[in-house]
Formats: C-alpha cells, structure tokens, sequence
C-alpha cells in the first residue's frame, strides 16, 4: 500500500494570456482544496467521503464552473449535473439538471446512498433533493454578473460558447479561430474558459474514488446531457484507480474516457502515468481535454492535451504540486 | 467478412413456461424486425440507417419496453430513453425523459446529426423534438392497459421492478397467476454491420416498472448500453444499474482492444465476469461479421442473421 494520494481540477483550456491575478486566484483556490482533502484523509475519512467534501468547495466558490458560477444556458438559467464513484464495489450516484440544489454532487452522493437507482435527473432530481432535505436556493443564488455578460457575448456570437470569465478581444475572432492552434470546442481560448470541477482520491486503505461537478456549456441547449454525470465518461472509480475528466464533453463522452484509463490497466497492464497518456494520446481523437487519476497503490497522474489545466495534487510522502500549465 | 444483424427485445427472469400466447407474437415481433433489417442491409442501407429502422419497428410494437408498451413510473407516466452510435466516425446521439416522441430511437439521431450536443433530456429533448417536427402523440398513446396492471403489481409489491422481472408474488398460490408472462418484457437493441465492416447500435427502453421520475438507466449512456467503434457494435439489457457499473457496452470492445478476445470470448467475459449473476445481456456485432448474443439471466428475447445463411430467433438458453 503506498499511501493516500489526491488530485483535484478546475478544468482543461486555458487561455495564455489569462491574466496573473486570475490565475493567483485560481491556485489559491487549488491549494485551499487540497488542503481540505489532505486534512480529512489524515483524519482518516474513507476515499468517498474527501471527494464529495473537496468538491462541495469547488461548487461553493464562484471561481470555477460549477455550484455557484455555473455556465449558463440559452434561457440564461442554470442546470447542474455532478457524478461521484467508489471504487469500492463500484457504487456510484449521479444526477443532471439540478437547478436549485447549492451542493449538486451531494445529491449525486445521495442518489448512491438513498435510492434504488444510480441516476436521477430535471424534476425528478429536484423532488428527490426535497424529500432529502438537502440544502437549495434560488436558481439566481448561482448566476453571477460575469456570466451573464458571457451568456450574451456567446448569444451575440451565435455559439455556445464553455464558461468563461474574461472578455474577448473581438468577436470577429471566432470566423477566424478555425486557423488557431489554441481553441477548445471549436473556439479560440480568448473566448473559452474551462469548465467542470473534480476530485480523485486513494485513501490509506487503498480505495480509490472519484467525483466530477459542472454547469456545463456556456449557451448549452436546456436539457443538454455532457461527460460529467456519465459513469465512464467523466467520472470512474473501481479497485485500481479513480479518474475525473474536463475539457469536450462530448470527445469525453465518445473515448469513454475515465473508463479506459482503468480499462488499458486492467486489460493491458499498464501503470497509472502510462494509462492516462495512453488515453489523452490516443482516446480523444480531435477532441481536447484533461484528466486527473489516482491509483490504489497511492500514485497520482494527470494528463491533458490542450494549453493547460488548472489542477493540483498531494501524496501522503509529501509531495504537493499546484499549477495550470505544462 | 459479409453483414450481420442481431437485435433483442430484452433480458431478464423469462419463466420457462411461458405460455404460447405470451410467446408467439414476440417471436412474430423479432422475425418480423429481423427480415426488416435483413432486406434493408441487403440493399445496401448504411448500418446507422438500418439499426434506427429496426428499433424504430420495435419501438412500435406494444409487446415490448420501449416507445408504445413502455412500462410505468411510479407517478404512472411514461418516460423514454434511447441512444445511438456510428462505430467508423463514433459519432453518437441520446435522449432521456420523452413523454410524447413516437420514435425515440429517431429523436437521437437526431440529436447526433443536427446538435453540437451528444444527449438531450426531459423538457430541452421534448422541446427539441418539436423544432424538428419529428412525430409526437399524446402520453396516453405509450401507456398499455397491461402497463398498468404491471405498476399496480409493483406497488403492491412496494418494489422497483427492472421491466423485464416477475412482480414479486406475495403467495405462492399467486405464482400461477403471474407467470402467464405478462411483464416478460424489456429493453430494445439492434446492432448491424455492413459487408465493408461499417459498425452501428441503436438501444431504446422505457425503463423499470415504478421507477422514480427522472430515473435514467443504462441505455442512453454511451459504454453503459450502447457503444459503437471500428471493432464492434454492442447493445445491452438487463438491470440498468449493473450496467452502468460494469460499463457492459464499452468492455466489449476494450476486451477486444485492449487484450486482443474475439467478439465471442470478449461478449463472454463481460457477462460472465463483470455484470453479476441475473442482471444482463447483450447482442454484439464485429467488424468482420461476427455475432455473439450472450446473457446471464434466464433468457433474453433475441434474433440474429448472418450473410452466409445462417439466421436465429430465441429466448432461453440454446440447447
């Protein structure tokens, strides 16, 4: 047993002139997380326990998309979806189209615990949150003004455009973003900013887990479905590793990402490191995105294959690294 | 190397009684769907053409979870769900939560071809529906008095039912009663490939009896129910929450992938080793024309043709 490990994320796709006190702030915010992890998994708290725990601290801060500061859809509402996953007996819980529940990866967590089913979703979703007397609020509680001013630069563009926070340069570089080398989603990073938040960890006792929140698309379709609630996409967990996923939900979505890190392990032999850059390298095709994972043997490893991620990660040995580009 | 086709009608606790009028009309119903497919990949119609057209018939028929004959939540409305895959370009549509779609197989591929998106549900796929002018009927339309029945028989038995299972009887005097077969029904499936190797799957449901509103199961989830790639087509049925666990759909093909099985060996690995006892089946397809359908439940409502001849329809275990 090599110990506990734990990675967390704020998202794939960063724009390189995101400007210093944003990315501060963001690192800041990596760091407080991570810490919260670390302190719970010294207390001893089981793998699924400091996922959900680090993630509702995600949501809670409007730094990045999800909870609090989610992207908003074309009717300029919020619909939430998170997913969570314990490796031990491959339990897990999901649940999309939350619009008024504060920590959407706890119901995620409850729909595990306290339901027959794995996934519940839009009014059902909500009226489970009720009878579980979860904390909610009003759907304006996640809405913040820099979102609003996105949602109408993407509608003003005509596209949907990821979560993003700093305004762009001229709309007129969208006609010419097909050229750019630096775009995620078929727009250039100026206009993007990454979405989704997650956590993956390996307690003491070897058990990975892994949990994975958003808000989704900035101009999304209402009742869009991406990776992050998807058990296989965006989020997996089983004996050998836990892995959470951001960046093109719907690459994501068609690589069965998360999956196929543990599946070239189990199925291949390969070692953590190797299964994430087997994947990012070979599982994405066009599509970009990033990915953080753990493995029970206390290994952490992350990977992406666009201009950075926002993410971090700490072993029971002592290291603790916090960045966002390569 | 020739086209293949394999399609089912679901997985699950089929009592091996089941009674000839149970029986023959979905036997009817598959080889009726299975000629449907046969004659379409015999003119040549692309594999994605031909698996939306057959679940398309099977979503049409009442004898079967899925579109008309879906079973009931616990509120007594219907909610569909369905999800298709291209193996050559592993591009793919889904949606979850429809009320009104005559064809919720139509709807996501819909979604494939005319979104941004992957999977659309409830109120944003139903709205989708209608911008795309696709069929819709009233709610009542899906509902079978048989359906209702089933619910009935739920709640008394306070259980969530997977679709396909007998209601739990409260007595044994009871038994007789409910195996007349009238709940053996179940997801929807058909996989097909083409004589140059091209790969579809397409999986349509109404879910479980008495499921909680907003319940989303297996079937729309790309790796859980329905996969799709260069190597294989994959559908599957069965407990919608093993499914997702053991990501049936997409270990098929990282089998075949990743360890270098063969359709066969890897179809039999998943539904031995990775889905428990009771809780699944599938029907895969591969590249080179192969068929495999396995299950480890008591039978699944199932249906097969090869180019070289070679044609199945059956529902317990072959002997």
């Amino acid at each position: 047993m090599g110990g506990w490990a734990i990675a967390v994320h704020g998202g794939a796709g960063v724009d390189p002139n995101l400007p210093v006190e944003r990315q501060e702030e963001a690192k800041q915010l990596l760091t407080r997380c991570l810490n919260i992890g670390i302190s719970a998994l010294r207390s001893s708290l089981p793998a699924i326990d400091v996922v959900e725990l680090v993630v509702r601290e995600l949501e809670s801060d409007p730094v990045f998309n999800s909870g609090r500061g989610s992207a908003l859809t074309e009717k300029g509402t919020v619909e939430m979806e998170a997913s969570i996953m314990d490796g031990a007996g491959r339990r897990c819980g999901a649940v999309s189209g939350i619009t008024t529940v504060k920590n959407p990866i706890s119901l995620a967590r409850l729909v595990m615990d306290k339901s027959p089913h794995s996934y519940l979703a839009f009014s059902g979703a909500e009226d489970f949150a009720r009878q579980q007397g979860v904390e909610t609020v009003d759907n304006d509680y996640f809405i913040t003004e820099d979102n609003i001013g996105m949602l109408k630069l993407a509608k003003e563009a005509k596209t949907i455009l990821f979560d993003y926070r700093i305004p762009p340069v001229g709309l007129d570089t969208c006609s010419s973003a097909v050229d750019s080398p630096l775009q995620m989603n078929g727009l250039p990073l100026t206009v993007y900013a990454p979405e989704t938040v997650g956590c993956v960890v390996v307690d003491a006792q070897g058990r990975c887990a892994a949990a994975t929140s958003t808000g989704g698309l900035m101009n999304k379709m209402s009742g869009r479905i991406g990776d992050s609630p998807l058990i296989g996409a965006g989020t997996y967990a089983c004996s050998l590793c836990g892995v959470s996923c951001t960046g093109e939900g719907e690459a994501i979505i068609r690589g069965t990402l998360a999956r196929d890190v543990a599946a070239v392990m189990e199925y291949k032999g390969l070692g953590l490191q190797e299964a994430v850059d087997y994947v990012v390298k070979e599982r994405l095709d066009q599509g970009k995105a990033g990915l953080i994972a753990v493995s029970k043997n206390g290994e952490v490893a992350y990977g992406f294959n666009c201009v950075g991620m926002f993410r971090g990660c700490a072993t029971e040995d002592g290291f603790m690294e916090v960045g966002i580009w390569e | 190397m020739g086209w293949a086709i394999a399609l089912h009608g679901g997985a699950g606790d089929i009592p091996l009684n089941l009674p000839p009028e149970r029986r023959e009309p979905r036997e009817a119903a598959l080889r009726h769907c299975l000629d449907i497919g046969v004659a379409a990949l015999k003119s040549d119609k692309s594999p994605l053409d031909v698996v939306e057209l057959v679940v398309r018939e099977l979503e049409n028929c009442p004898n079967f979870n899925a579109g008309r004959g879906s079973v009931l939540t616990s509120e007594g409305t219907v909610e569909m769900e369905a999800c298709i895959m291209d193996g050559r370009t592993k591009k793919c549509g889904a949606v979850s939560g429809l009320t009104t779609v005559v064809n919720a197989i139509s709807l996501a591929r819909l979604v494939m071809e005319k979104t941004p998106h992957i999977y659309l549900a409830f109120d944003g796929a139903e709205r989708f529906a209608r911008e795309q002018g696709v069929e819709t009927v009233d709610k009542s339309h899906f509902i079978t008095s048989e359906n209702i029945e089933r619910l009935k028989q739920a709640k008394e038995a306070n259980r969530i039912q997977i679709d396909y299972t007998q209601p739990v009887p409260k007595e044994p005097a009871k038994e007789t009663v409910i195996a007349d077969g009238e709940s053996q029904v179940g997801t929807v499936g058909c996989v097909a490939v083409d004589s140059h190797g091209n790969l579809a799957t397409a999986t349509s449901t109404g879910g479980l009896v008495n499921k909680m509103v907003g319940r989303i199961g297996d079937t729309p989830i790309i790796g859980a129910g329905t996969y799709a790639n260069s190597l294989c087509a994959v559908s599957a049925t069965g407990k919608g929450e093993a499914i997702i666990q053991a990501t049936v759909a997409r270990d098929v093909a990282a089998l075949m992938e990743y360890k270098g099985l063969s359709l066969k060996e890897a179809a039999a690995y998943v539904v031995e080793k990775c889905a428990p006892k009771g809780t699944a089946g599938l029907v895969a397809v591969s590249a080179r024309g192969e068929v495999t359908m396995p299950f480890n439940t008591t039978g699944m409502f199932r249906a097969c043709a090869t180019e070289d001849g070679y044609s199945e329809i059956a529902i317990w275990p072959s002997v």
